[in-house]
């Protein structure tokens, strides 16, 4: 690697390097955490992993923190050879994060196993010997910038896996037997023309008998399982009618095999049940998504907690052993463990994933503060109130899970579909039945044959694929622009927004404050407050720090929670510890005052995403009512509501008020879209009609997400809109191909005009259009 | 005819079972639990963790 004599950028983290005199502890670092990753990674002979390392923009190698390595342990399993430790990783990138991990983990002779799933996050460490050995490899892998947080994997979505692997080996199954048997089938068909003998027939059919049987009552199970437990409750869902159409479709045409008949239609029952295992797959895959954020949100809570004895010593228990009414000590940089006040200490609390504030809030003794909340400056005894479900996080995630059920409503608006569409094909067929029988005088089994080619031809198989043909075309067009779909129903809600509701805080803005340039501070003036800055963790200080990069970092800077910075009589901070009179501004502000009692005032801002105004007057434009809901102060919010030009806005929303919100509109009729980004926007993701996350949200805001775009670009959501209501266009141009198709054909086939090769040429064509149709959505729409 | 139809449709529903048992085997060994993980380290080939069992 070649070495910079004087890099501008950390050599571990690449964050910028202050220009100048050598402000940073070591030279060509940032801090002594990225000096020792780099160390670490290069005696390792590791050094290939800042060549390998593919960031995405705006992405960066994490910053290594100090972090209590014994609480990550202390759910160590002990297994038959050794002991057993399941992590997950934050900080992933790329391959090149697995692979230093991993050769790291595997050059340690006590690792028995080191690997990291990419996919899901999550390493699995197992090792021989002592028990103790786990926090040193803990600390190893946290000391080359990657966060671990541990969990309970016999808790996390193994009833989830068991079901999705079901449905993935019934999919095989029947994705096998039913081109096996249409293989066959076309033979058969060909034969009607051909003059193919009865014997070759029969023998045809009853291979298909031979293959189609089994594979249906082993891939039919989920569809089954499901009908027989609806009927025992007295209930109906779309399982019976789908159940009763594989058993009645399978059982007649065993009965045509056995009598020589010349039709079968084992390959009609197998590609129903190949298509709908498809559907049921994709829907079952998009659930287990959103179940394991809700896991992963809950698995902030399980960390560790260091508990006072009543003698005064401190031990270090899992959070979950905590009862209410026990001191804990929460230390700088921790996660507070569960809900409590405040009864020794002083500090900043970074609550922004918990309730979108941007700024810390002070905790003084009688403070009630929040598990998940971070704590900045100082050390914290508090008494602990609620633990574990009773916690505001686990509130946020019951709220999460309420509100994903009641999106259900569009499931349940297709099982009601299939409700009235699936008796009246049933009554169609069984009055087929009975005209042929009783009015014309067939035999029995020509009315049932006639009977049994209504409910094939009324198969919904243009009907299946009029929707998902023009979705899949539609996400890879959004796909190429960066934006994913992750719900596979978004598009179609989409379409029906009215009402484009946003986040403030890493939505509509980028997240951090920044100093603002008008007025002016005095160069020098900020110059020392940069250098004072330097020193503390909190957003404004390092807003001023930023400011002023080339500023020289002070010594002895003393940080008072609450308050602000103090060095040899100079003081940076709040208004009111510097004893400035009040003037009734709210803003993010921060004082200077000298020895010499020279002051000067820094005023924040939070910068708006380039195209956030130009997105929400081109959103107003197209009709679509805008609103912001914030948890933030009013002052901060209405300053970029009127930045923006919307009108609808809400300071201090919890996450309750705005699920409530959401509620509201909802009742009133309109649909929402909802963009935002934090922990605490999850539960207002999740509970309105359709939800938008920019990737770069907290991770659970966007597995909660049914969109998820990337890049610093608002634009997106016009995109999304638009395609979306094209898609809808298409969707609506196809189902009427299929209802038409579907209008023509089941008269016929009522008549006894319909033969099956007919009916299935019928059913290839409108299937051919339907697709054909759903193509021309990779054209981009047309500028509006 | 029907000679050959009996060595053929044997022939190729065998063929057709040997693809639906390698796609059953490779889904319970684990093939498809990290999707991503495994399309990046194929090009780092200097290394050879151990594979964990029943993760």
């Amino acid at each position: 690697m070649p070495r910079d004599p004087l890099p501008e950028l950390c050599r571990h983290c690449g964050a910028p390097l202050a220009a100048g005199p050598k402000d940073g502890p070591v030279d060509g670092y940032c801090c002594r955490g990225c000096a020792a990753a780099h160390a670490l990674i290069e005696q390792s002979g590791l050094g290939a992993f800042y060549r390998r390392l593919e960031l995405k923009a705006g992405e960066r190698a994490l910053k290594p923190e100090p972090h209590d390595a014994a609480a990550l342990t202390l759910n160590v399993r002990g297994e038959k050879d050794g002991w057993a430790l399941d992590l997950m990783v934050d900080g992933l990138h790329c391959a090149a994060c697995v692979w230093l991990i991993e050769t790291l983990l595997s050059r340690q002779p006590e690792v028995t196993a080191g690997r990291v799933n990419f996919s899901t996050r999550r390493l699995a460490l197992r090792w021989r010997g002592e028990r103790e050995r786990g926090p040193a490899l803990v600390a190893l892998i946290e000391s080359l910038g990657f966060r671990l947080t541990p969990f309970d994997p016999k808790k996390l979505s193994a009833a989830t896996d068991r079901t999705a692997r079901e449905l993935i080996r019934c999919l095989a199954v029947a994705g096998f037997a039913a081109g096996n048997v249409m293989l066959l089938s076309v033979s058969v068909w060909a034969g009607h023309d051909g003059g193919m003998g009865t014997a070759t027939r029969d023998l045809l059919h009853w291979l298909s008998a031979l293959i189609a049987l089994p594979a249906l009552l082993y891939a039919g199970r989920p569809f089954f399982r499901s009908a027989a437990g609806a009927l025992r409750r007295g209930r109906t869902n779309m399982d019976v009618p789908i159940s009763l159409g594989i058993t009645l479709t399978a059982a007649m045409s065993l009965s045509e095999t056995v009598r020589h008949g010349p039709y079968a239609y084992f390959d009609s029952a197998l590609t129903l049940v190949f298509f709908l295992l498809i559907g049921r797959v994709l829907d079952h895959l998009a659930r287990g998504k959103a179940r394991e954020a809700a896991a992963h949100l809950l698995s902030l809570g399980v960390t560790g907690a260091t508990r006072l004895k009543p003698d005064g010593t401190a031990e270090t228990i899992p959070a979950s052993a905590l009862a209410a009414g026990d001191a804990i000590v929460v230390a700088p940089g921790e996660k507070v463990p569960a809900d409590g006040d405040v009864i020794a200490g002083g500090s900043d609390l970074d609550g922004s994933l918990l309730t979108g504030e941007s700024l810390p809030a002070a905790a003084a003794p009688g403070a009630r503060i929040y598990a998940g909340q971070v704590n900045l400056s100082a050390p914290l005894t508090v008494r602990v109130s609620a633990v574990g479900d009773s916690t505001l996080l686990a509130e946020i995630v019951r709220l999460m899970e309420a509100a994903e059920g009641g999106r259900a409503f569009y499931r349940q608006l297709a099982d009601r579909l299939t409700r009235h569409y699936a008796p009246l094909v049933h009554v169609l067929a069984a009055a087929t039945f009975v005209y042929w029988l009783v009015q014309a005088g067939s035999d029995w089994q020509v009315a049932l044959l006639r009977a049994v080619s209504v409910l094939i031809i009324t198969c919904p198989c243009a009907l299946g694929l009029a929707i998902p043909a023009a979705q899949v075309v539609a996400g890879g067009r959004l796909f190429r622009r960066g934006i994913l779909l992750k719900s596979p129903t978004a598009l179609e809600r989409l379409a029906e927004v009215d009402m484009v509701v946003f986040d403030k805080t890493g939505t509509l803005t980028l997240g951090q404050p920044v100093l603002r340039a008008d007025p002016a501070p005095d160069p020098a003036m900020l110059s020392l407050a940069a250098g004072l800055a330097r020193s503390s963790r909190h957003p404004l200080s390092r807003a001023l720090a930023a400011a002023c990069p080339v500023a020289p970092v002070i010594a002895g800077v003393q940080e008072i929670p609450g308050c602000g910075l103090a060095v040899d009589g100079i003081r940076l901070g709040s208004r009111r510890w510097l004893g400035m009179s009040e003037d009734g501004s709210t803003d993010a502000e921060l004082w200077l005052r000298t020895a010499g009692g020279r002051s000067e005032h820094f005023r924040f801002e939070e910068s708006l995403r380039r195209d956030a105004a130009a997105t929400v007057s081109g959103l107003r434009r197209s009709g679509y009512g805008v609103a912001l809901l914030s948890g933030d102060r009013p002052s901060a919010v209405r300053r970029v509501a009127q930045d923006c030009g919307i009108e609808t806005w809400q300071a201090l929303a919890t996450p309750v008020s705005k699920v409530a919100r959401l509620e509201f509109w909802r009742r009133a009729g309109l649909k929402t879209l909802m963009v935002g980004d934090g922990l605490n926007d999850a539960p207002a993701l999740a509970a309105a009609s359709v939800s938008l996350s920019p990737a770069s949200a907290a991770d659970i805001a966007q597995v909660t997400a049914d969109v998820v775009f990337q890049g610093d670009s608002l634009g997106s959501v016009t995109e999304l809109l638009a395609t979306a209501r094209q898609t809808r266009a298409v969707i609506r141009q196809n189902l009427v191909l299929a209802l038409v198709y579907n209008l023509t054909a089941v008269p016929l086939a009522m008549a006894g005009l319909v033969t099956p090769p007919l009916a299935a040429a019928l059913m290839s064509s409108s299937s051919v259009l339907v697709v054909l149709n759903a193509l021309r959505l990779r054209r981009q729409p047309k500028e509006t | 005819m029907m000679g050959s139809l009996l060595l053929l449709i044997p022939f190729a529903l065998a063929l057709g079972a040997i693809g639906l048992a390698a796609f059953l085997w490779a889904l319970k060994s684990g093939q498809f639990d990290d999707p991503d993980g495994a399309a990046g380290r194929i090009l780092f080939d200097d290394i050879h963790p151990e594979e964990p069992r029943n993760v």
